[in-house]
């Protein structure tokens, strides 16, 4: 931040509320200033960095990074697996909404933190328990290799540990959402004769939608970009199970920095989009996914 | 209707597809979560106890493990101190740009963490944008403790904002009003009246912090330097171990990093609780 860029800040930097319940401008000032210092360069910087890093041996070199045969590949396993770890956890996140959301039963509140449990699970954890599992010393190895069964090192794996790191993303939009909501809206539907799938599709989702979306958009973000788990479980085989972070990884520790930075800025275009759909769903049906920010 | 309950698993309703719906919650959640936690648990107690406490108290280990808490720590509470000033700023004052600010803090949660990790390197290296002024004052962050402990700021930070930001939101202005009224000037009035009661918020937004940066791995490997017993984060250290197919030891280790996140969570639900009797949420 420059001076001049301060400046305009410095007449506006307007409180909220009256005189006695804010600070003197001096301090409004200097906190002012120092949060916005703090975000740009812990945020912004990088930011700037990973584009400024992606041109930096010219445009030519961005458009031969990403569309080079690996890359293409890379780009094309990271959309596989989004494609199918977000529908899973979609339908997930809407049965166990459900269950939750519209019934009482024993057990109901162990269910809602289980729920949450991969979210506090490392990622490089996330993708060692499914090597333990499947890979060639694990659980299910023996019996996967005489079947000729590959998980680890291929794409199931490479699906698996990304939904589990996915897992909570719909549900936790949903579920409080949906209990807020209550059931009187579906009790209604029944009673005139509309069947239970009816009523969910014609009913329910209506209701739940902008929430769906919005934790949809969520999970998207965190399938494509996961890297710790997708990178102990994937073997990194360039072209066959590199997904984008991993390619980046591999473009990065060959020294091909240009390279490794314009497939990032990719990913960071993913994430500046996840953000604009998140913050307008956020300013636009405040109300409809109200109950999801309050967590 | 509580003793209606009775013995019953569930109460009564008129809306259908509960079996359905649970059966399918219950399925699922067993098959990608439940199971293959066990396996880890399991696999890790097929070394014994002592075995078990062999691993992680090795030197490798425990200087892995004590670098990630310790990193980690430190980042958290610089994230708590300028989480909370940030949070302050962008829900108490009007300056342009504001809304623009709040929307980058969750920059965090939807960068991916490689992304995160190569740019901060280019940034904190001898030779970038911000490490090429440290360097002449003798200062080297990339490939240092320090650099892993700048990767997680940039983890942890909107953890403790998106804490603090709704609590203050929430906060009745009337209170500082009557404290004024009472003759407490601003100063006190702040830390007296408003940051005693954001203080659960703000080890809430403290502790999932820290429970985030103990795992992290992305955004760390980059600027680490990756070096034994200096700068090897214990998640690293794992797929050291599983590259060296010793199953059972990188078990052990996930195992202890596991115990340490749930110590960090039941920390979180001792505040709330401890919040909501004393302050009635």
């Amino acid at each position: 931040m420059t001076d001049a860029a301060i400046a305009p800040l410095l007449d506006t930097a307007k409180p909220r509320g009256l005189a006695v319940t804010t600070e003197k401008f001096p301090v409004r000032v200097v906190l002012i200033t120092v949060g916005v210092l703090f975000l740009v360069l812990f945020l912004l910087l990088p930011l700037a960095a990973v584009f400024v890093e992606a041109f930096r041996s010219g445009v030519g070199a961005y458009f031969a990074a990403i569309t080079e045969p690996d890359a293409v590949a890379a780009i094309k396993l990271t959309l596989l697996v989004a494609a199918i770890a977000v529908p899973a956890n979609l339908i997930f996140g809407l049965a166990a909404s459900w269950a939750i959301a519209k019934f009482e039963f024993r057990g109901k509140s162990l269910l809602n933190s289980l729920i949450d449990l991969p979210f506090s699970v490392s990622p490089v954890i996330s993708g060692l328990i499914y090597v333990l599992l499947f890979g060639l010393q694990g659980y299910f190895g023996p019996w996967l290799r005489s079947e000729n069964i590959q998980i680890i090192f291929a794409l199931p794996g490479i699906v698996l540990a990304t939904i589990f790191v996915t897992f909570p993303f719909v549900a936790r939009e949903l579920v409080p959402l949906m209990q807020e909501q209550g059931t009187q809206d579906e009790e209604a539907a029944l009673s005139l004769g509309a069947s239970g799938w009816q009523t969910f599709f014609r009913v329910t989702l209506p209701n739940i939608r902008w929430a769906l979306l919005y934790g949809v958009v969520l999970c998207n973000a965190r399938a494509m970009g996961e890297f710790g788990a997708v990178s102990v479980v994937s073997g990194h085989i360039r072209g066959k199970t590199n997904t984008m972070p991993l390619h980046v990884e591999i473009l990065y520790n060959e020294y091909n920095f240009a390279a490794a930075f314009a497939v990032a800025s990719l990913l960071a275009l993913l994430a500046l989009v996840t953000l604009v759909i998140k913050i307008t769903l956020e300013w636009r049906y405040a109300d409809q996914i109200a109950a999801s920010r309050r967590h | 209707m509580a003793g209606a309950r009775g013995l019953a698993l569930k109460r009564p309703s008129a809306i259908p597809g509960f079996g359905l719906a649970l059966g399918f919650t219950l399925t699922y959640l067993s098959l990608i979560v439940l199971i293959p936690l066990a396996a880890l648990v399991l696999k890790s107690a097929t070394l014994g106890f002592s075995g078990f406490w062999e691993v992680v108290t090795g030197p490798r280990t425990l200087a892995a493990l004590r670098l990630s808490f310790f990193t980690s720590l430190f980042a958290a509470l610089v994230n708590a101190f300028f989480g909370v000033i940030i949070a302050w700023v962008l829900v108490r004052y009007r300056f342009p740009g504001r809304r623009l600010f709040d929307a980058f803090v969750d920059l965090p949660f939807a960068l991916p963490t490689a992304v995160a990790g190569i740019a901060l390197t280019s940034l904190y290296a001898p030779n970038g944008w911000i490490g090429s002024w440290l360097a002449p004052l003798g200062i080297k962050v990339a490939y240092t403790p320090t650099g892993i402990t700048i990767a997680l700021i940039f983890i942890g930070l909107p953890f403790v904002v998106r804490t603090v930001q709704p609590v203050l939101e929430e906060f009745d202005r009337e209170l500082e009003e009557a404290s004024a009224t009472l003759g407490a000037n601003r100063r006190q009035t702040v830390f007296h009246v408003i940051l005693p009661s954001l203080l659960p918020a703000i080890l809430t937004g403290f502790a999932l912090a820290l429970a985030r940066a103990v795992g992290e791995y992305g955004s760390v490997i980059f600027i680490a330097g990756n070096m034994p017993f200096i700068s090897e984060i214990a998640p690293l250290l794992i797929i050291i171990r599983l590259e060296e197919f010793s199953y059972p030891a990188a078990a052990a280790i996930g195992t202890a990093m596991l115990m340490i996140s749930f110590g960090i969570l039941l920390f979180v639900h001792l505040v709330q609780a401890w919040a909501r009797r004393r302050f009635g949420q």
